[in-house]
């Protein structure tokens, strides 16, 4: 949606209801991120170096509400200067029914970056680079309906064309490459539209979800054109669906999180396509307590499994990285607030034992004043060479982000 | 007949000088948190540090009763303000014998994640209240007893003093100054697990909203680190028809500007 459109359909929507009520907001923002282990690819020392302006419109009239988010930055990096519509919808509610329209973001599922349920785009590239975690989140152009009746809530979500996540750029990060000397790349993205399905209630005491969605990967697979020869990669998203459910709720002194999903692989049931992931099994199990007041602790745990191993390995080429058939994943986040809940200082950490990749982010972040804040931090990852943080072993990086919000 | 009239006439003010410390802060507690079946104010809290420096944090609060006085309880916040929290909806289902639920909805991530509450005793948004100072503390988990009588700012007043039963409050011992006519705190003085002054809560202005006395303005002051927190009631209203289907994760997502203005 371009920005200029977005924010022209927005005012206006914002304007119909005479009595509506506005309220402007935003901020200026500085994003700095160092490496801290070489250069980039594109010889450059900087993840990320940024200044960036955001604008928020909230108005409501009755029934009804507009939003409006949008983004105007200068990037040091090579991109330049940008605008970005972070979201723009309308919402419409009457009764046990209402509607979201326009470009939102939707959140499903109970993980602290361990995504089970949450199927919608992300932006792989801000969480490396040491952005505000808001902009791990990508907006989605879609209709959401809800309907609340007693029985149970529903969220209805239809989008009409595919947005997908963004992964770190080549320039910036050192990414694995089975083919590096293949060049001409493409992508084909999907040219149909994708749909999602939430229904959720309390169940003695637990939040209970089931979710369901039909749509494609949203990370690209790679496949050439040739394998003995290979003069051309296409980068395509297949076709994907997904059946899951969570819960969530009090056990003993803290919370209890847990999620299932079955990745329903649908370009390539069989698994035989080595191009495209196998379907799979996901599944997490988290537990967040709070042993000493501001302090908390959320430990997680997230095994992925394959469906068609066998298959899998049959269609292997020979060079290309062997996955294991389950993989297992630890992690945990340390948060201890300071002064009176204005600084803070968080640690995550992730290790995956079947490959042994690793990524540690620690964080201080403080409110300087009630509209000036800022953050510290380091991004550090490890493993194997093909593995989803090992590729980026030589991609460390320190960052600060400050911040005046008005 | 007129002798019943006489015992009873005899009786009444010996049974109000017989309560106990116990029914005094329970009484206390249902004027105090549990007024009308449901309750919304605009709250604007100051945290004000021991040089002056000033934090503002704002924001709408709804409660709703679930039954009687010192029953479970329903709360729903949403924050104006500061801008990093803007949006951000907090719910909290108050059991008094256990622990409560928390929900928070992060809006930057629009995320609702359940939050892990097992200290009640842990600050509220940062500042010197706790959250029990917020919602209540169970009136089992301390002894109470009425340790004299006195005026407070030309009201009569009990003064009880309460200690927790077991070992593990941030306190050692506290003193509240339930004013006899409204049953409202006027003050209370906290001690700590050595005997030492912790914190000093005031009552700074009562204000009777729908017949209902409500504590409109109120400080709690750490006395050993100097910090204060200011509360002042912008707005209240009692009695609003608050309903239960509120407090869900539909509105915690979408809060109403109705119910939230």
């Amino acid at each position: 949606m371009n920005v200029r459109r977005a924010l022209a359909l927005t005012v206006s929507l914002l304007a119909a209801p005479a009595a509506a009520d506005l309220t402007v907001s935003g901020f200026l923002q500085q994003n700095t991120a160092f490496n801290a282990s070489g250069a980039n690819p594109d010889g450059r020392n900087y993840k990320w170096l940024e200044e960036r302006a955001q604008l928020k419109l909230d108005a409501s009239g009755g029934s009804w509400r507009g939003y409006f988010k949008g983004d105007a930055y200068y990037d040091h990096l090579g991109r330049g200067e940008g605008t970005e519509v972070r979201e723009a919808f309308v919402d419409y509610s009457a009764g046990a029914f209402d509607v979201r329209v326009g470009r939102q973001v939707i959140t499903w599922g109970l993980g602290d970056l361990v995504f089970v349920n949450d199927v919608f785009p992300k932006d792989h590239e801000a969480l490396f680079s040491g952005r505000p975690l808001e902009y791990l989140k990508r907006g989605v152009d879609a209709v959401k309906l809800g309907a609340y009746p007693d029985l149970a809530s529903f969220e209805f979500v239809l989008a009409p064309s595919f947005r997908e996540s963004r992964i770190p750029e080549a320039r910036r990060f050192r990414l694995f490459d089975p083919l590096p000397t293949v060049t001409n790349h493409e992508s084909m993205k999907p040219d149909r539209g994708e749909w999602g399905l939430r229904a959720y209630r309390d169940v003695a005491g637990y939040d209970v979800a089931i979710h369901l969605y039909r749509g494609f990967q949203r990370t690209p697979s790679m496949r050439p054109d040739n394998l003995a020869a290979p003069a051309r990669i296409t980068f395509f998203y297949p076709e994907l669906s997904v059946f899951g459910a969570s819960l969530s709720g009090r056990a003993g002194p803290g919370v209890l999180s847990l999620e299932a999903a079955y990745y329903d692989s649908r370009e390539d049931r069989p698994g035989s396509d080595f191009t495209v992931p196998n379907s799979q099994t996901r599944l997490l199990a988290g537990y967040q307590l709070q042993p000493w007041e501001d302090f908390t602790l959320n430990l997680q745990y997230y095994a992925e499994g394959m469906h068609d191993y066998a298959a899998y390995r049959a269609a292997l080429p020979a060079g290309f990285p062997l996955e294991k058939r389950w993989s297992h994943t630890a992690s945990a986040r340390a948060t201890q607030f300071f002064l009176h809940q204005t600084m803070r200082l968080s640690v995550y950490a992730s290790y995956n034992a079947s490959t042994g990749d690793y990524f540690v982010n620690p964080e201080l972040r403080y409110s300087f004043t009630d509209r000036i804040g800022g953050a510290l931090g380091a991004n550090a990852f490890g493993g194997k060479p093909w593995g989803q943080f090992g590729q980026l072993s030589r991609d460390d990086n320190i960052y600060v982000q400050l911040r005046y919000e008005f | 007949m007129r002798l019943w009239f006489a015992l009873l006439a005899a009786l009444v003010p010996l049974q109000v000088l017989a309560l106990s410390g116990e029914e005094v802060m329970k009484k206390s507690q249902a004027a105090f948190l549990y007024a009308g079946r449901d309750f919304k104010a605009r709250v604007v809290m100051k945290l004000i540090n021991k040089d002056g420096q000033e934090r503002i944090r704002e924001l709408t609060m709804l409660r709703r009763n679930s039954g009687e006085a010192g029953g479970d309880q329903k709360y729903f916040m949403y924050f104006f303000q500061p801008a990093d929290v803007k949006d951000m909806t907090f719910m909290t289902f108050k059991y008094p014998a256990k622990d409560d639920d928390r929900w928070l909805f992060v809006p930057a991530l629009n995320m609702v994640k359940r939050i892990a509450a097992q200290d009640k005793r842990s600050s509220f948004v940062g500042s010197d209240f706790t959250y029990e100072d917020v919602s209540g503390r169970d009136i089992e988990d301390d002894a109470h007893a009425i340790e004299r009588e006195e005026k407070l700012g030309g009201r009569d007043c009990y003064v009880v003093k309460s200690t927790p039963r077991a070992g593990d409050a941030d306190f050692g011992h506290r003193f509240t100054w339930v004013d006899k006519a409204s049953l409202l705190p006027l003050k209370e003085e906290q001690y700590d697990r050595k005997g030492v002054r912790y914190k000093l809560f005031t009552a700074d202005e009562v204000a009777e909203v729908k017949g209902f006395p409500t504590v409109t303005r109120r400080t709690m002051k750490n006395l050993q680190s100097g910090h204060r927190s200011e509360v002042r009631y912008v707005k209240s209203d009692y009695d609003l028809g608050i309903e239960d289907s509120l407090f869900t994760e539909r509105f915690l997502r979408q809060p109403p500007r109705k119910w939230i203005e």
